[in-house]
């Protein structure tokens, strides 16, 4: 049976029944106590295992993975994207690299919980930024990225049961975003896009938030007789290449959609891959959708002026067809 | 203490002296690739702290890690492999000389970055209390580390949560090429347990048995969940910071005082004084570990060299491969 929940209440709900299914399942963060006192977590858990942390962005990261090569699976909380430029060393150089330079001996299973990605609120330069293109650059982590709370539910509970380090990215305006999710239990495998529109023009590449401006622009189009197919990957690492190339393969065109800033962003790694791997089938240029190369600022109009958005999608898709 | 057990630090003392020197020159002769830091003179601090733990319990190791991974028990001819970036080795060649790990034997890992070991120790630390082991952690780390972010942070949560680690500051005077007295304004580093309100020890780190007793009673306290300990082993390392650092920065005159007080001579003095050893018997044990040291390089040179497509491999437990 499906149900309407939120995006948020959909990410709840995983984490509470991998807890239930997993004693060595725990969350640790800045303040989660209160963001979970409404939910179920808390009251259920307890604070062993829902554990406030210090403001120690560097101490929540490199204390997960000393719980998880030891047996435990942390969830460990990184409040915005933006503080995780306070936990770099831990994250690229001990939790991505540690079963590498082990030998393959270590098994570093925790999820990086990123509560709020991505801008759109005036949050300014340090509360705002998307940040996924690094981690994508990184051998050895996973980067999930959902747009929907289907997929955030099934792709948790998967990242919590992987023996990888899992980044899990939610956008702050999905939060209270609704969606269809089953009552009954569900995993969605990493690496595994999902056909979000099909359509025969051009394909759209977008995930997390924009994936749903991407899915507006579409409806757009359709008035002006284009057909947009709308592919969401789900995962940016692993990256499911083969549904990219089979879309693109079909319509003959691209359109990469992503929040970060484009210089050295998701979707030049996109454009480089299509363009390597399956060039005859492209029939126009690839088109990059993404943020201006400036720091994101505060004032509604510049912080609107840099951004991507639906209208930014439509004007890229019409370029080229 | 008990004779075996003293018997035991000596051996360990002895073998990482050996197998440092063999190190060391094996590196000069361009038989070992990479970075290298030997732990010469500091052989009284993994050792006496490594013997006050249990063979489960955690430590977390730094750059110059191989003194602690042999005082916790790793097996000499993998640790040398690993050297000689051997497929026989600790890590299949992939880590070398700063990622040795024996997760089995509770080594959570040499560092290549200074102080990451600290909060990784915590967080082995908060496992075993979650789990509801009674194993501890130790964290090995230098004064220069007790300059980083990670040090201020691993400790603060460690005492905030009552965890059962100890942390084990080796100071040897030197942050690689900077002396002490210009980068920590304290003179001792356990002054700063002050700040976390947890004890602060501060230990001849030359000395064995002392190094071995402050570990035991810190352990104890955690075991028991009476949190975290500090604790300072004032030691000084012989060699330079690394293979090959010609030591501008300080005297050989300085180095030469510090050689006389020698922490392997010295224990050997203390187990012939106490009856426990004769000289006989100390050099026996010495030569023994010498034959194992030598069969340890044989070991490596023996062994084959990765196939260059294992760079591949262990970079995701998923596909074991690389897949973008």
């Amino acid at each position: 049976m499906d149900r309407e929940i939120t995006f948020g209440d959909a990410v709840i709900e995983a984490l509470q029944e991998e807890m239930r299914r997993d004693p060595s399942v725990y969350l640790a963060g800045e303040c989660i106590q209160v963001s979970y006192d409404r939910s179920p977590l808390l009251e259920e858990f307890g604070p062993e295992r829902v554990r406030d942390t210090p403001i120690s962005e560097t101490a929540i990261i490199a204390s997960s993975l000393g719980a998880a090569v030891t047996g435990m699976r942390p969830v460990a909380h990184i409040m915005f994207t933006d503080f995780l430029c306070c936990c770099m060393d831990e994250i690229v150089n001990q939790v991505a690299k540690i079963r590498y330079m082990f030998g393959g001996k270590a098994n570093p299973h925790l999820v990086i919980r990123v509560q709020s990605a991505g801008g759109g609120r005036s949050a300014a330069a340090q509360h705002a930024q998307s940040l996924e293109s690094w981690f994508i650059h990184v051998p050895g982590l996973r980067v999930v990225f959902p747009s929907t709370p289907y997929d955030a539910k099934g792709l948790m509970k998967t990242a919590i049961r992987s023996d990888d380090p899992v980044m899990f990215f939610e956008h702050n305006q999905l939060r209270r975003i609704k969606g269809l999710v089953p009552e009954e239990e569900y995993t969605i495998p990493l690496g595994d896009a999902d056909l979000k529109r099909e359509g025969k023009d051009v394909t759209v590449f977008a995930y997390g938030y924009l994936l749903h401006a991407a899915l507006s622009a579409a409806e757009s189009l359709k008035k002006e007789g284009v057909d947009v197919e709308v592919i969401d990957p789900r995962t940016l690492s692993p990256l499911d290449k083969d549904a990219i190339f089979k879309s693109v393969k079909k319509t003959g065109r691209l359109v990469t959609v992503e929040e970060g800033a484009k210089t050295g962003g998701v979707g030049a790694e996109i454009s480089a891959l299509v363009a390597d791997e399956v060039f005859d089938y492209i029939d126009a240029p690839i088109k990059r959708v993404a943020a201006l190369n400036t720091p994101l600022p505060m004032s509604p109009p510049l912080e609107k002026f840099v951004l991507p958005n639906e209208s930014k999608i439509i004007e890229a898709v019409k370029t080229i067809v | 203490m008990d004779k075996e057990i003293m018997t035991g630090m000596y051996r360990n003392m002895c073998k990482i002296r050996r197998f440092e020197e063999k190190v060391s020159e094996l590196f000069a002769a361009g038989r070992i690739p990479g970075f290298v830091h030997v732990y010469i003179g500091e052989e009284a601090v993994a050792v006496g702290a490594c013997s006050a733990l249990m063979k489960n319990d955690y430590i977390t190791s730094t750059h110059r890690g191989h003194g602690h991974c042999i005082a916790k028990g790793g097996d000499l001819k993998s640790m040398m492999a690993e050297l000689f970036g051997r497929r026989t080795g600790y890590c299949k060649g992939k880590g070398g000389s700063m990622h040795i790990a024996d997760i089995d034997l509770g080594i959570l890992g040499a560092n290549g970055i200074v102080a990451a070991g600290i909060p990784i120790a915590v967080g082995a630390a908060l496992s075993a209390k979650l789990r509801g082991s009674d194993q501890v952690a130790l964290s090995f780390f230098g004064d220069g580390a007790s300059n980083r972010s990670t040090f201020h942070e691993g400790i603060n949560l460690a005492a905030v949560w009552k965890l059962p680690v100890i942390f084990l500051c080796e100071n040897n005077l030197y942050a690689q090429t900077t002396p002490a007295w210009a980068e920590t304004a304290v003179e001792d580093i356990a002054d700063r347990a002050v700040a976390y309100s947890i004890p602060g020890k501060i230990v001849d780190g030359n000395d064995v048995v002392a190094v071995y007793e402050t570990v035991e009673e810190a352990v104890k306290r955690a075991r028991e969940g009476g949190g975290p300990t500090l604790i300072e082993c004032k030691t000084y390392r012989w060699r330079g910071h690394w293979e090959g650092d010609p030591q501008r920065y300080r005297d050989q005159g300085e180095v030469e005082e510090w050689m006389k007080k020698c922490p392997i001579q010295r224990f050997a003095i203390h187990l012939m004084k106490k009856g426990i050893h004769t000289e006989e018997e100390l050099k026996e044990i010495d030569d023994a570990v010498k034959n194992e040291v030598d069969e340890a390089i044989q070991f490596a040179e023996k062994s084959p060299l990765p196939d260059p497509e294992e760079a591949l491999e262990d970079i995701y437990a998923s596909t074991g491969r690389q897949v973008t």
